[in-house]
């Protein structure tokens, strides 16, 4: 067998914010490979640096050292391979919800706008959302706008989805309908999915693997491969038990002389 | 229906108060007509064709400098929101003339003009031009990032992003600022018209005018009737669409 070529490689990557305070070191040459078809969840505490390799991955940003390859090819920008979610639904206000999902489509020159229509259609009925197709954003809930977006995200079809904390606002009940759905499309439409978040529960929920990342400077720790039959269910005792032996090697990174005191 | 009735009320109420204080003779006629001199008037000038004729003058003089005054303004805000060079220098010297009520126009444009057709256009452009490119600046400055940065991961750049994000977006802004823009064009087209006897249009303004020097009363009330209610239809046939498309999309509806 041939071997695979990674679908995201990121290669000791750093990154620095000046702020008024002084520089920040936000990444430290953070490496990483993500193979086709993974879903991979960034967990750490705020301040770590999940969310710049999120921007860095999706060309929002540029590294200032070392560099990004989605697909073998070096990111220099934005592209529609890469689509983000981010934690606010960002949708338009002056497009209705068919419009919005229309609004990468229509970007895409090989697309007829009859494909367009059927493929925006699709996939607003694949978030459950057929019925509110029309509707102006500020009529949707917060959870139904999260699932626009994810419509908005799918529908160009890109090989990678990047979400940085897509569901932190949301309330318990709807994160757990859309944890269902999200691993459902995962399932449905295999993409690659790097999702960031600081809920070591919802990580191990939904990742294959888990990347643990330490603050000051951002570092990756640890990585963790969940192996759990899916569609995972967020209450479940099994996946606890990963939460937790999760959420131990946090705290062991985060405070190394604590640890001594509790063993 | 019953909110039809109270709003005819109203006005019946108001008109039969104005009607008895012209009778009980309290001032003098000269100085407040009865509403129904004021009625007769309107009724002779649009059978004689001069209201008509007037009120067209002057709309057309409106159309026309409040669309050069979009034209320029709208393009000049853009850029003035992009560029630091632009808002650092057009940016200021529009702040100032914003500020500048636009009848103070009215003296330089009759010295550049002359007693010209031009002159009431540019009195008018001047009074759009300044507040739509502010408003534009504005809203254009007020976009969230947020919707930027998610039109670029989706493949927009440069010209698209501009076109189909960032003025949408500002529309909230851009519409309140061409609705303030109309009624500075309004009022200094007015004055306009008011102090410049102009040989190439007789507007509602010179109607205004030639009431007051001829004393008559029912004329100045019923021009200036004319002028409110176009006032009205304007901000209906116009704005009123526009703010509801933005309540409807925006929820900004009151409820």
């Amino acid at each position: 067998m041939a071997e695979e070529i990674p679908k995201l490689v990121v290669e000791s990557v750093t990154k620095r914010f000046r702020t008024r305070k002084g520089e920040i070191h936000a990444l430290d040459s953070v490496s990483l490979t993500v193979r086709e078809g993974e879903f991979i969840c960034l967990v750490g505490p705020s301040g770590c640096g999940k969310t710049t390799l999120l921007n860095l991955i999706a060309g929002l940003d540029l590294p200032d050292g070392g560099q990004i390859l989605a697909n073998g090819k070096s990111v220099t920008g934005p592209g529609s391979d890469r689509m983000v979610m981010f934690q606010e639904p960002a949708l338009f206000p002056w497009l209705d919800a068919f419009d919005n999902v229309m609004f990468g489509l229509k970007l895409k020159p090989h697309l007829s706008n009859k494909e367009r229509r059927e493929v925006a259609t699709y996939y607003l009925e694949l978030v459950g959302l057929d019925r509110f197709m029309y509707a102006s954003i500020h009529e949707l809930s917060g959870g139904m706008k999260q699932r626009v977006a994810l419509a908005r995200c799918l529908a160009p079809n890109p090989r990678v989805l990047l979400m940085d904390e897509p569901f932190a606002a949301l309330d318990a009940l709807t994160r757990e309908q859309l944890y269902g759905d999200l691993q459902r499309i995962w399932q449905q439409r295999k993409r690659t999915i790097v999702f960031v978040t600081h809920n070591v529960r919802e990580a191990a929920c939904l990742g294959d693997r888990v990347v643990l990342f330490s603050p000051n400077p951002g570092r990756v720790q640890e990585q963790f491969t969940v192996e759990l039959p899916r569609p995972r269910d967020i209450n479940s005792v099994d996946l606890a038990q990963h939460a937790t032996k999760i959420t131990r090697a946090l705290k062991r990174h985060l405070h190394p002389d604590l640890e001594e005191v509790a063993e | 229906m019953k909110r039809l009735l109270g709003v005819v009320i109203f006005f019946a109420c108001m008109i039969a108060i104005w009607e008895a204080l012209v009778r009980a003779g309290v001032w003098s006629p000269v100085l407040v007509p009865s509403p129904f001199s004021v009625v007769r008037y309107i009724g002779q000038a649009l059978a004689d064709g001069t209201l008509e004729r007037a009120t067209l003058v002057t709309i057309r003089r409106l159309l026309i400098g409040y669309g050069l005054g979009l034209l320029v303004g709208l393009p000049l805000g853009l850029l003035t929101a992009r560029f630091k060079v632009m808002s650092d220098t057009l940016g200021v010297i529009a702040l100032g003339f914003q500020t500048l009520p636009s009848v103070c126009w009215v003296p330089l444009a009759l010295l550049w003009f002359g007693q010209t057709e031009s002159a009431m256009l540019f009195v008018v452009t001047m009074g759009t031009l300044w507040s739509v490119l502010i408003a534009t600046d504005n809203g254009v400055r007020t976009v969230p990032p947020i919707y930027v940065r998610a039109a670029h991961t989706m493949g927009s750049r440069g010209l698209h992003t501009w076109c189909r994000v960032i003025v949408p977006a500002s529309l909230p802004f851009i519409i309140s600022g061409m609705k303030q823009g109309w009624a500075f064009a309004w009022r200094s087209l007015m004055a306009a018209e008011i102090y410049v006897t102009i040989l190439t249009g007789f507007g509602l303004g010179h109607l205004l005018h030639y009431g007051r020097e001829l004393q008559a009363m029912d004329q100045v009330a019923g021009i200036m009737l004319v002028i409110i209610v176009i006032g009205l239809l304007a901000d209906k046939i116009l704005f009123s669409p526009w703010e509801r498309f933005l309540h409807r999309r925006w929820g900004t509806e009151k409820a």
